[in-house]
């Protein structure tokens, strides 16, 4: 199987499931959409031979994030949420407003030139977890710190939102 | 090895904008079309996996691994925004029992 038909299967699914995402008239199975979706984001990952951001990827958002969506889908009991039925307007003019974003930036890029690559002696392993994390403690270890010290706040600030106390919320 | 094939065989850079453009006008779609916030969270995270998508391609079309570290660095503030916003909806949902964001404009006036 040639890795054209690859890309072009990978790329129609990723885009249904996309599109079945915000389609589905219910919550729960937009979730399990957008998961799936992450799953094949994951594999044009693995096509384009970054390994180790793949794993990372579900690992982390179909792992980690999307199982925080469902939890709190199943907290909030949501399963008899209606589905996106709002005014006619307010659904075409969401559509002409996406559709003319696309229509823009697919004219903008079609004509882009993209500069041919002076591929380095070690383009092949470049998204292996070696060469990554040596990039990462080396030039970019200032962002890697800056990074845990936003982690440290979005988890101060999920605690103390989540609290049920009279004198926060007072 | 793989990557030199795959950008050799008829599938360039232009296929992987294209897509990812196409994941990121779906996501914005999604947030103007849906009324549940928590499913207007989940575009959001759409929109970062097309940009996350597109910066792998041009991170292994030039053979460099800069790309795929901006992807862990967009994850990290997916992964903080997530936690916190979905904190706040839970707390909206104590208040209003009702996650429909036209019932939110309550600041508007």
């Amino acid at each position: 199987m040639s890795l054209d038909l690859v890309f072009y299967l990978l790329g129609g699914l990723t885009i249904g499931t996309a599109l079945m995402v915000v389609l589905s008239s219910h919550p729960m199975r937009s979730v399990l959409y957008l998961v799936l979706t992450f799953f094949l984001i994951s594999a044009n990952y693995v096509l384009m031979n970054a390994q180790f951001v793949a794993i990372v990827n579900i690992i982390v958002y179909a792992g980690a994030i999307m199982v925080l969506f469902l939890f709190v889908l199943m907290l909030l009991n949501l399963d008899k949420e209606n589905g996106p039925k709002g005014p006619i307007v307010m659904t075409i003019s969401a559509v002409v407003a996406a559709g003319s974003l696309l229509t823009v930036v697919v004219a903008a890029l079609r004509d882009a030139v993209i500069a041919q690559p002076v591929l380095p002696a070690n383009a092949a392993n470049a998204g292996l977890v070696e060469n990554l994390g040596q990039l990462l403690f080396t030039k970019y270890v200032l962002p890697f710190e800056v990074s845990s010290v936003l982690f440290i706040a979005a988890m101060v600030g999920a605690v103390l939102l989540a609290k049920r106390d009279k004198q926060i919320i007072d | 090895m793989l990557l030199a094939t795959l950008f050799e065989s008829g599938i360039s850079i232009k296929h992987y904008m294209l897509l990812a453009t196409v994941l990121f006008a779906i996501g914005v779609f999604g947030v103007l079309y849906r009324k549940n916030a928590i499913i207007l969270l989940m575009c959001i995270e759409l929109m970062l996996n097309a940009v996350n998508l597109l910066l792998v391609a041009f991170s292994t079309y030039f053979g460099k691994a800069d790309g795929q570290l901006f992807v862990f660095f967009i994850m990290v503030v997916a992964a903080a925004e997530a936690t916190v916003g979905l904190s706040i909806l839970v707390l909206l949902y104590r208040n209003a029992r009702t996650t429909d964001i036209r019932l939110f404009n309550k600041l508007k006036n």
